[in-house]
């Protein structure tokens, strides 16, 4: 016979910290994603300035593509923090459109990133082509890997994981601020590899 | 209808402060995505071309952990952690482009290969042409 024990911090804050475990959990994980990230950046740097010739992202990708899922994960960032502020004023319903919306945002996302493969693959342009179309895949596969993986946690928050609303609603609110975090680092990631990749000019 | 569902949401004070914020930072995203492609347009140059993408691109990137991930208002330990975290960035990025001056400082001759070794490999490419294969360190 055994009794429950009772994990501390998982919905209240911690007095010396001010902070709940998840919330400590996910930028400890979100730090180390910067390495991740921040070593792919710097091998484009070190790649591009090594090389004789760099092609001009815009020439090969569709920059009306890119701005297009740029305006995409913006908006599902805006949708996002708004899914977490309805679950503040304790509002279910709201929670449920808006990270709906967060949803459907993601998977046009991917979509077009679909698309945009596609193109890429029927043009003969494969990660074997050159060290730029190499980084391009590595560095937008990584981060629709991310992208899905995202989904497939905030699908679960809109889903199933939303039951813990009943049962222990600062807890669920925890979790989807926490889910927020990565989606907005996400992106914030690709803010960045977007002008890197399809804007900067080549040499 | 979404933009009437998103200002009808009832949140309150503590969130509701920031429901105007969080559209605003998402339009003047919207904006800054339009300025960098309308910048990378305009013919500006490789490096000048680099630092306008990069500058829009940093502070699209500060709105969003500003204000999306609350940093502007965080805890101190969330700070440490980045700050931490930062460190560790700016080593490694350090590091590979200290790397890559190296490289190409030898290559465009502003890092000159020390006399006495130039010296040696004279010494070493006579001994071989006549034979008698001098070992030189």
């Amino acid at each position: 016979m055994s009794a429950a024990i009772e994990i501390p911090y998982n919905s209240t804050e911690r007095p010396d910290t001010g902070l709940y475990n998840a919330k400590l959990g996910v930028w400890l994980f979100l730090a180390s994603e910067v390495m991740l990230f921040g070593a792919l950046f710097s091998s484009y740097v070190l790649l591009r300035t090594g090389a004789q010739t760099w092609e001009h992202g815009a020439e090969i990708l569709s920059v009306p593509l890119g701005t297009i899922n740029t305006f995409v994960l913006i908006a599902s960032s805006v949708t996002m923090v708004f899914s977490w502020a309805s679950l503040q004023a304790k509002n279910l319903a709201r929670f449920k459109l808006f990270m709906g919306l967060t949803l459907l945002c993601a998977l046009v996302f991917l979509v077009i990133k679909g698309f945009e493969y596609r193109a890429k693959f029927e043009h003969g342009y494969l990660p074997s082509t050159s060290t730029y179309i190499a980084l391009y895949f590595v560095l937008t596969g990584l981060h629709g890997l991310h992208v899905i993986g995202g989904v497939i946690v905030n699908s679960y928050l809109w889903g199933p994981g939303s039951r813990m609303w009943f049962t222990d609603p600062q807890r669920f609110t925890n979790r989807v601020e926490v889910a927020g975090l990565y989606w907005h680092f996400v992106d914030l990631v690709w803010i960045f590899l977007f002008p890197t990749l399809y804007l900067l000019p080549g040499k | 209808m979404i933009l009437k569902d998103i200002m009808s949401a009832h949140i309150p004070e503590a969130a509701g402060k920031q429901k105007t914020i969080y559209i605003a930072v998402g339009a003047a995203l919207m904006v800054g995505t339009i300025v960098t492609v309308a910048a990378a347009s305009v013919h500006l140059g490789i490096v000048v071309g680099i630092i306008v993408a990069l500058i829009i691109a940093t502070v699209k990137g500060s709105l969003v952990a500003g204000y999306f991930m609350h940093l502007f208002s965080e805890k101190k330990l969330i700070y440490a952690v980045l700050a931490l975290t930062a460190v560790f960035v700016i080593a490694m990025f350090g590091l590979i482009l200290s790397s890559n001056a190296d490289q190409q400082g030898r290559q465009h001759g502003i890092f000159q290969v020390p006399q006495r070794h130039v010296e040696l490999h004279h010494k070493a490419t006579a001994a071989s042409a006549s034979g008698k294969g001098e070992h030189v360190p």
